[in-house]
């Protein structure tokens, strides 16, 4: 039996950001114009899996995912241990562009779900210019806490297990089981804490609803693809961003919910496909 | 209808298992009607149906009939397929002791999502 391996490759790389050393996980696929991944809060890199083994993506994309610091297979900064983990837009901001200037990629297209839409948008206002394009999954101004996020991360409540149970109905009803469970499972092998801190970021300190009118798409073109099902980040509240961005383009997606790309690629891949031709190479 | 708790969460032999360390009784309110379903390691042991003069109960889950009967269609609407989307919709109030709501959270979802017709899963 012949071993099939995936064309995704992965390597490790190190790197100082906010003044610490990282070690951080990167992982790409393809060839072409650089198509840069931003996955959800408490999961990481490998909800990109499916775009990284498309070649209707990849013959054109080069598809790079990052686990954040924390999340996957990059660590947390030493220290760590007596720290409370809290991601700011600030540093959300200042991970993402470093990131890009070490691997030196040239105005990606950036594609994030969730966080990775919120911080989208934030990038799409301060720094249009590092961008060919943006895409926001999920992507909304702001969300109200709905929980206590402190059943996240405490000791009589197991948080892989709360972490997946909270977000389970957040996948839309037609996922095949097969990728509906495997996108939980990233939330189950979460870091102590480290959902709950990039709930910090998603639900506190980056709510942009006062300047999200200030996005010029004429800048960076702004593209809003958001999941029928999403309770979280809803299609009215995409739609809300989309109605104050003058150019830009939302789509409702049907039956999907809050994690496309991972949840149920083929499904998903109607919708980007079109959005990834009308950017070009 | 939620009578039949007992034995469609009984007779899933997964849903018990995952649930082996929970015991406890929680009170379901659906519209007018309360409920007093007690669980023992993972099996639904009595469900009892209100009124009640004095029901103890770890939590309680209260939401309007019209609420419950989308949550348990075949196919639930955005907004309503979810125990979650129920409370952020604040349709949904879970009250007293949700730590042990929390921590068994998977088993609660998928053991009310029992109630849906044609037996659609969670």
């Amino acid at each position: 039996m012949t071993a099939q391996f995936e064309p995704i490759v992965g390597r490790y790389m190190q790197l100082d950001l906010f003044g610490r050393k990282h070690r951080i996980y990167v992982e790409e696929a393809g060839a072409g114009t650089p198509l840069l991944c931003l996955h959800t809060a408490g999961s990481d890199g490998r909800q990109y899996r499916a775009l990284m083994n498309d070649e209707r993506i990849t013959r054109r994309h080069r598809v790079i995912a990052f686990d954040m610091p924390w999340h996957g297979k990059s660590s947390p900064p030493s220290g760590w241990h007596n720290e409370e983990y809290q991601l700011t837009s600030a540093q959300y901001t200042t991970m993402i562009l470093t990131i890009m200037t070490a691997l030196e990629l040239e105005r990606p297209i950036l594609i994030g779900c969730s966080i990775g839409g919120r911080i989208a948008l934030h990038l799409a206002l301060e720094h249009p210019e590092r961008f060919r394009a943006i895409i926001g999954l999920q992507a909304g101004a702001h969300v109200d806490p709905y929980y206590d996020l402190n059943f996240l991360h405490r000791p009589d409540v197991h948080g892989g297990e709360v972490a997946a149970a909270i977000v389970s109905g957040l996948v839309g009803p037609d996922a095949p089981d097969s990728e509906r469970w495997e996108t939980l499972w990233h939330y189950m092998q979460g870091g102590p804490g480290v959902f709950k801190g990039d709930l910090y970021f998603y639900k506190l300190d980056g709510d942009i609803r006062g300047r999200v009118a200030d996005i010029d798409t004429s800048l960076c073109p702004l593209f809003l693809l958001s999941g029928e099902y999403d309770y979280s980040c809803t299609p009215e509240e995409t739609l809300a961003v989309a109605k104050s961005v003058p150019g830009s383009e939302a789509t409702i997606m049907k039956g999907l919910g809050h994690f496309p790309m991972s949840e149920n690629p083929a499904e998903f891949f109607r919708y980007l496909l079109p959005v990834l031709e009308k950017i070009g190479g | 209808m939620i009578e039949t708790l007992g034995h469609r969460v009984n007779g899933d032999e997964a849903l018990v298992r995952r649930g082996r360390f929970l015991t406890t009784t929680f009170l379901l309110e659906v519209g007018p009607t309360a409920w007093l379903i007690s669980i023992f390691e993972g099996k639904v042991v009595s469900v009892a149906r209100g009124p009640f003069v004095m029901p103890s109960s770890s939590f309680a889950l209260r939401a309007p009939e019209e609420e419950w009967q989308k949550f348990w269609s075949p196919r639930p609407p955005p907004g309503s397929n979810d125990l979650m989307a129920l409370i952020k919709r604040r349709v949904l109030k879970a009250e007293g002791d949700l730590q042990i709501l929390m921590a068994n959270l998977r088993y609660f979802k998928e053991a009310l999502a029992k109630l849906r017709r044609a037996g659609a899963e969670a």
